[in-house]
């Protein structure tokens, strides 16, 4: 039986203010090892403050099949965007 | 070229009329530069070409750290021994990220490593050549990292998203490398008739060998077409070692090393240089496993792979138990 170690997905925050963004995924037998791994494989230019890690299995993702139907809804609503409504110049800054 | 022959379907590009509804779609998403990400729909044939290319370019940054390993120990000062570490871990980190993106298509880590040690996957050819003397270090940066540089700057827009982001962070770590090579055969060349003569051995021997790098020559390319086509190769093999000549021989100049080609000429209508027959027997050779350090870089890798396993087996199985103990806290 394989025991490969399962698969993490990282998160790098890189500056404080900032969120935490996708940079990758490793190996590891468990989160604190997928930090320490995460601090070299992804960290070794000073490019995080903090680090999440996420065991990939754990993560739900929309399928890309859905995209039309999962998407559609916000695509028509063409009144959402400020541009929809025209202002005369004169109002000013709005 | 760190993936050097990497077999792509062996059959002739479609024209957009003969592929099916699904092909079309995909061929066209590709031709207005939309990434494919891992779970959208794609061919077969592109999935298994990039495996091989992306896990062939993966080996070849792990097996890679061994030649410069082997001068980690003996470095001539503490600052040239600490660059070289970072240098090599690099790589590692690179083979990382290589194998992860690979994994996104389906092929687990274990099954690449398993290629790898078998024989049945392949790595470049540079890396089975020996780091004789200090200078051969200076040469790898500035020759082999210079060379993968050619190749990796391209792939950044490779069609594949995963691979694609893989590559911007690997160039963005390259020029490192580069730059740290051509300094110590910048340092070696001021020395003194040793320390020149130890420079030029150096690129004596891997001119040729680097130049192989970019794989066989465009007419001996047999699977080029559709990997271009599929977008995830960008130049011929033949573009790329000219782009490479073209920048390597004036840094070779300014340093007064001399490139070991006596058929090198400035061919001024082209606006580059002609450059002599490259020995495309010894290549097949390399490849086919008969280079100088096959056997000793594989027995390397099995030899790590094998004296690792009680550790990796035992902190998974701590892993197992931590996990049962709290589930059972529970
Ligand atoms: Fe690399
Ligand atoms: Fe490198």
């Amino acid at each position: 039986m394989s025991n490969e170690w399962p698969l993490w997905e990282v998160f790098i925050r890189g500056q404080h203010g900032l969120s935490h963004r996708h940079v990758g995924s490793l190996h590891a037998p468990d989160a604190e090892m997928a930090i320490k791994n995460a601090r070299d494989v992804y960290t070794r230019r000073n490019e995080g403050v903090s680090i999440w890690v996420v065991k990939a299995s754990d993560i739900a993702a929309s399928s890309p099949e859905e995209k039309g139907p999962l998407f559609e809804p916000s695509n028509s609503k063409v009144y959402r965007h400020p541009t929809f409504y025209d202002i005369p110049d004169e109002v000013g800054h709005m | 070229m760190y993936a050097q022959e990497v077999k792509s379907t062996g059959e002739a590009v479609k024209s957009l009329k003969e592929m099916s509804p699904e092909e079309r779609a995909f061929q066209e998403k590709i031709d207005a530069g939309v990434k494919i990400e891992p779970k959208d729909w794609m061919p077969e044939g592109y999935r298994k070409t990039l495996i091989r290319q992306i896990s062939q370019h993966a080996h070849s940054e792990i097996v890679g750290e061994l030649p410069e390993g082997n001068w980690i120990t003996r470095a001539p000062t503490l600052e040239r021994k600490a660059i070289l570490l970072a240098k090599v871990q690099d790589e590692a980190g690179h083979g990382l990220y290589l194998y992860c993106a690979a994994e996104t298509l389906g092929v687990s880590r274990d099954e690449m490593t398993e290629q790898l040690l078998s024989g049945k996957a392949k790595y470049s050819s540079i890396f089975n050549y020996p780091t004789l003397t200090w200078a051969d270090i200076g040469a790898i940066g500035w020759l082999v990292d210079g060379a993968a540089i050619m190749n990796q700057v391209p792939l950044q827009r490779c069609s594949y998203g995963p691979y694609s982001r893989a590559m911007i962070r690997i160039c963005k770590e390259e020029s490192f490398h580069q730059r740290q090579g051509y300094a110590i055969m910048m340092q070696l060349m001021k020395g003194d008739a040793a320390q020149r003569e130890m420079a030029q051995d150096a690129l004596n021997r891997w001119w040729w060998p680097s130049l192989m790098m970019f794989g066989p020559s465009d007419a001996d390319s047999v699977h080029s077409a559709q990997s271009m086509a599929w977008k995830i190769k960008q130049n011929t093999n033949d573009e790329l070692r000219q782009k490479f000549v073209d920048q390597t021989v004036p840094q070779a100049e300014f340093i007064g090393l001399k490139i070991p080609d006596p058929d090198l000429k400035w061919n001024e209508e082209k606006g580059g240089y002609d450059f002599g027959e490259i020995d495309w027997n010894e290549f097949h050779e390399v490849l086919k496993g008969n280079g100088p350090c096959n056997k000793e870089r594989m027995e390397a890798r099995r030899k790590a792979w094998n004296d690792g396993a009680w550790f990796r087996d035992g902190l998974m199985a701590h892993a197992k138990k931590r996990a049962a103990k709290k589930i059972a806290a529970e």
